[in-house]
């Protein structure tokens, strides 16, 4: 039985082989893009934007000849539609569409099951969005690239930007979701917290629910406490609640507020976020980016996809974007590599490592050779009212050296957080104004 | 603990026992009259909470204060178009089958009202807190708390509660509702339509829960989702008190409510643990749960 | 019936010969196939105590146990053995299933699947809320186990996965055959109609029950494993309420009147769920819940049903 059984699997590992191979170097018709998104669910508040990004980035960039003359076609798959769907419609997108890379995922939990199969398969993968570091800390990958940061220097910059315009404060509280990002996004602002600024004192963690529909007592536990900031990096509806009951209640007046990966949900908010909030933004993302602002591409992107959702772009908008960025150079760089000739698909992953790439809507970004964790700017700012908007802006941003802000390859995040010392501070960062 | 924040953690656990007593009374009677327990319910809450907030945002242009009639008119509406809706075409051809066959239809009700949702609201979160603004803050101790939330929840709360009690024990359609509840047979008999009580009472049940969202959705942002938690958490409150029992479900909700914000206050990792476990103690005791009663009816 | 194979079975056989070759054609399908396979065993329990009248609203949480075996294992021992899974989840969701089976066997209909029910939400809320044990909502990677010492590419443990899923899929099968149509699933059959005349003949409906429960649980938990070791993760989700919803989804959906029906309907709902989350990702679970409420109102015995049905009318039956 079991014999007949290896003579079986043989045959069709032979077969497979045998196809993969007839099919490479040949230039193809079009190259195919497999991305894992949220169509439904609470995170599809990121997800939805995201993938009319996509389609947004792919119709321009097909009308202006493709990648390296081939144009791109997209599938998308629902990360909402739970993981026993998720991990079968990949396998199903990369054995049977035979996907030329994918561009997974939005949440850790979906990267945590993905990245391990597409290795198995042997697809390139972009993780575009997911943020838990320790994804690429534990493991060297072959085919799973981050095309952004991660937790890490995300929260980091948040607690500099904290330490360096509040510097006197003394007691924090947290609300953060009861998940993977809630939990581990803590782990890092506390570890760096307390091997920066010790004298801080914790008086609260409260970790509610994931989609918790009511944060009042939090709110009333929070306003006896007294705390002089308070963190979270909760996101979509959970944020929106938490903002508005607090400030309804006088809360946000009370403590000084910093919303993690608030940029998200500014432009919801709306005159529900007073002004004095400090809001991170997963790199710099930031519709109006100081440095980017006045050029004719950045405007032009912004504005066309504010015509086409009715929004200004939000970061996972931005993250999309990158993926796509370096799936084109990246391409770019293999043919060159291989003469002019359509590279293989291990030529375009050999290509990957260590490559440099530049939306034109940020800083340029970095893939990191050593574990191809993406080295990426990130931008935080403080909310103030401006004419013209019915939402706040951002003021005051500063923008973040990835290379300062994230840990060195080979060292696990929290290691490293523990040896910063009160002087890491004092870096240097360039501060603008609106 | 001080007092001071025993007394805190009393005033949160009423308001949220006051939204969740709304959801767990409809389910409670509905399964009370018909015995059926309606998975759909929790999507009944959500779809009471999206129209009313799409009602409110609309109206609030005119004037602020029509959002309040908004919200019951939301949840009326709800309540006889999509209650209505799952009584006659899903429920009624099943009436007299086995039971799991009219609780997974209601469950087929919810896929699909979940997916309904979210292509008619979309998946971007909706706020509209009109109603909460409108009545002003009160300072206890020097926390502020909206009254919205700590005396209009609990006072439509109490009124749901005393109203239902009066038209099933003072009226006349209530006595029918219970005759049909004690005997169907004997009061068909009598010329009662035991098809048309059932219907009536779904649309109440199902306003019930449609009303419970309407009121929650100026406190909070609607989601995707959403109605999937309500509907087990408002599932444990009525079994916890006994299914069909109004006033045991009323006692439960403020139970659980309270224990939930002590909790908060004490131990928040168990929060969410709660309802559950007194859900699990209580039945291992007593099955029929805190205030139903062996083989007797009551609602 | 004996020297004649019956038609249902006739069918059972070709779904497992089809789930043994199909994959070898169309590589995607190997995972699905042996979704389908483990899955059918978890719902192989439900439609076991179906045959009883009682149906569990909180059978996910034997699934979840099983898979949680899995993922403990290898986040505090490491490395494992796909038997050694199967065989610890089996144990462990046995174990846990008399220790609540004893409990529960003491109600039935709706206090039945509530108490069920209420079990398997307190399991939920602990995996959810034990973050330091548990990873909570993120759950817990499944490494990859080996077979008999064996390790295997990536490739070939696709198969290897689906062939011992069909292999359990089938022995759990034809066990669940054997118990029913034993003394002992006759009486389990017989709380259905007559609790009472159980009770006259001297037998213990609760032990009845208790015995189809552990049954039951056993099988959710060897699913659940083989789910985990499939998916390579084990979350809370798994043993949420509205997985236990699906599992009966699935045996109303099959039948409930034939152990082929937990098959059947797994199979009928991964494809309908595969196809659906592929081509039409905004309303997947809209066309669930229509196929749903069609099979219920239409074909109440499920898609064995239909079969029988159409064949008695051939028959010249009504």
């Amino acid at each position: 039985m079991l014999c007949c059984l290896k003579a079986a699997l043989a045959a069709v590992i032979a077969i497979a082989t045998l196809t993969d191979a007839a099919l490479a170097q040949t230039k193809p018709q079009e190259i195919k893009i497999g991305i894992t998104t949220f169509l439904s669910g609470p995170a599809s508040v990121f997800g939805v934007p995201a993938k009319a990004a996509a389609e947004m980035i792919a119709e321009d960039l097909n009308k202006k000849g493709g990648i390296g003359g081939v144009p791109v076609k997209l599938s998308f798959i629902d990360e909402g539609a739970g993981g026993e769907a998720l991990v079968s419609n990949y396998r199903r997108m990369v054995q049977d569409e035979k996907v030329d890379a994918t561009f997974a995922s939005i949440s850790s939990g979906s990267c945590n099951q993905l990245v391990p199969v597409a290795e198995d398969l042997k697809v390139m993968n972009f993780m575009w969005d997911c943020g838990a570091a320790s994804i690429l800390e534990t493991k060297k990958y072959r085919y799973n690239f981050r095309t952004q940061a991660n937790g890490t220097p995300e929260m980091l910059a948040v607690l500099v930007y904290l330490l360096k315009t509040k510097p006197d404060f003394k007691t924090i509280a947290v609300v953060n979701q009861d998940y993977a990002w809630g939990r581990e996004s803590w782990e890092i602002f506390s570890t760096a917290l307390k091997a920066m600024k010790p004298d801080v004192q914790v008086v609260a963690e409260l970790f509610p629910k994931f989609g918790a529909p009511d944060y009042s007592t939090e709110v009333s536990r929070l306003l006896a406490l007294r705390p002089d900031v308070v963190l979270t990096t909760s996101w979509g509806g959970d944020l929106d609640t938490l903002v508005r009951q607090a400030g309804q209640r006088g809360l946000l007046q009370q403590s000084t507020f910093v919303l993690g990966i608030g940029e998200s949900s500014i432009q919801r908010l709306g005159k529900d976020l007073p002004e004095g909030l400090i809001v991170g933004a997963r790199g710099d993302h930031w519709f109006l980016h100081p440095e980017k602002k006045n050029d004719p591409a950045f405007k032009a992107f912004a504005e066309a996809f504010k015509a086409k959702t009715g929004a200004w772009p939000i970061y996972p908008v931005y993250h999309m974007a990158q993926a796509f960025t370096a799936l084109q150079t990246v391409y770019d760089k293999a043919i060159k590599a291989n003469g002019g000739n359509w590279p293989t698909r291990e030529q375009v992953v050999d290509a990957t490592s260590g490559t440099e790439f530049a939306t034109g809507f940020g800083r340029p970004i970095t893939l990191r050779p050593e574990d191809n964790q993406g080295l990426e700017a990130q931008l935080v700012g403080v909310t103030k009212s401006f004419p013209g908007y019915d939402f706040k802006l951002l003021d005051n941003m500063m923008i973040f050296d990835p290379k300062v802000i994230t840990n060195p390859a080979g060292v696990r995040s929290v290691e490293w957080l523990k040896t910063l010392k009160p002087e890491f501070v004092k870096m240097d960062v360039p501060t603008f104004k609106q | 603990m001080n007092s001071t924040l025993a007394i805190l953690a009393v005033l949160d656990g009423i308001s949220y026992a006051a939204l969740v007593f709304l959801v767990s009374v409809g389910l409670s009677l509905i399964f009370g009259v018909l015995r059926v327990v309606n998975v759909a319910h929790g999507s009944l809450y959500a779809f009471g909470a999206y129209l009313a907030a799409t009602f409110s945002l609309v109206i609030a242009q005119v004037s602020p204060w029509l959002t309040y009639p908004a919200l019951l008119v939301a949840s009326i509406v709800i309540g006889v178009v999509c209650g209505g809706f799952i009584e006659r075409f899903l429920l009624r051809p099943l009436y007299g089958r086995d039971d799991v066959l009219q609780l997974l239809i209601t469950f087929a009700a919810f896929m699909i009202m979940d997916n309904l949702q979210r292509l008619i609201w979309g998946v971007q979160p909706i706020f509209a807190a009109e109603p909460l603004k409108l009545l002003p803050n009160i300072s206890v101790f020097g926390v502020n708390y909206t009254s919205y939330q700590v005396i209009l929840l609990p006072g439509v709360a109490v009124a749901t509660l005393f109203g239902l009690r009066y038209f099933l024990r003072k009226t006349l359609a209530g006595a029918v509702i219970l005759a049909v509840t004690e005997d169907r047979e004997a009061s068909t008999a009598i010329g009662i339509d035991a098809q048309r009580v059932y219907s009536i009472t779904f649309i109440i049940g199902a306003s019930l829960a449609a009303l419970g969202g309407a009121l929650a959705s100026p406190t909070t942002s609607l989601v995707p989702g959403m109605g999937a938690d309500m509907i087990v958490l408002s599932f444990a409150v009525a079994a916890t008190a006994g299914l069909g029992q109004i006033e045991g479900t009323a006692l439960t909700a403020l139970m659980i409510g309270l224990t939930r914000a002590f909790v908060i206050y004490l131990q928040p990792e168990f929060e969410v643990l709660v309802p559950y476990l007194l859900m699990v103690l209580v039945l291992l005791v007593r099955p029929f749960g805190l205030f139903g009663a062996v083989q007797v009816r009551k609602i | 019936m004996a020297g004649r194979i019956k038609p249902i079975t006739a069918v059972a056989i070709i779904f497992f010969l089809a789930s043994a070759v199909l994959p070898l054609f169309v590589a995607s399908w190997a995972t699905l196939f042996a979704l389908i396979l483990a899955k059918g065993i978890v719902v192989l329990g439900i439609v076991l105590l179906l045959q009883a009248g009682q149906v569990s609203f909180g059978h996910a949480m034997f699934f979840a146990t099983g898979a949680y075996t899995a993922a403990f294992w290898g986040k505090y021992i490491g490395g494992g053995d796909i038997l050694i899974f199967v065989a610890l989840g089996g144990i462990t969701s046995t174990v846990f299933g008399l220790i609540v089976g004893l409990f529960v066997v003491r109600y039935r209909e709706i206090f039945f699947g509530m108490l069920n029910l209420a079990f398997s939400m307190v399991l939920w809320s602990l995996l959810e809320k034990m973050f330091h044990y548990t990873n909570g909502a993120d759950g817990i990677r499944v490494a990859r186990p080996g077979l008999f010492g064996f390790s295997f590419t990536p490739e070939t443990f696709q198969y290897v996965i689906l062939y011992v899923s069909l292999l359990v899929a089938i022995a759990a099968f034809y066990g669940v055959q054997r118990y029913l149509d034993s003394p002992l699933g006759h009486m389990l059959r017989a709380m259905k109609s007559n609790e009472t005349r159980l009770e006259y003949l001297g037998m213990s409906a609760r032990r009845v029950l208790l015995i189809g429960y552990v049954i039951s649980a056993f099988l959710g938990g060897i699913g659940g494993t083989l789910v985990s070791i499939i998916q390579q993760i084990a979350t809370p989700e798994f043993g949420f309420w509205t997985k236990s919803g699906e599992f009966v989804f699935i045996a109303i959906l099959g039948g409930g009147a034939h152990a082929f029906g937990a098959f059947a309907g797994a199979a009928m709902f991964e494809c309908v769920r595969f196809y659906a989350a592929a081509h039409l990702a905004d309303s997947w679970q809209l066309i669930l819940g229509v196929v749903l409420i069609v099979i219920i109102l239409y074909a109440p015995n499920g898609l064995i049903g239909l079969r029988q049905r159409y064949g008695q009318s051939r028959r010249g039956g009504h």
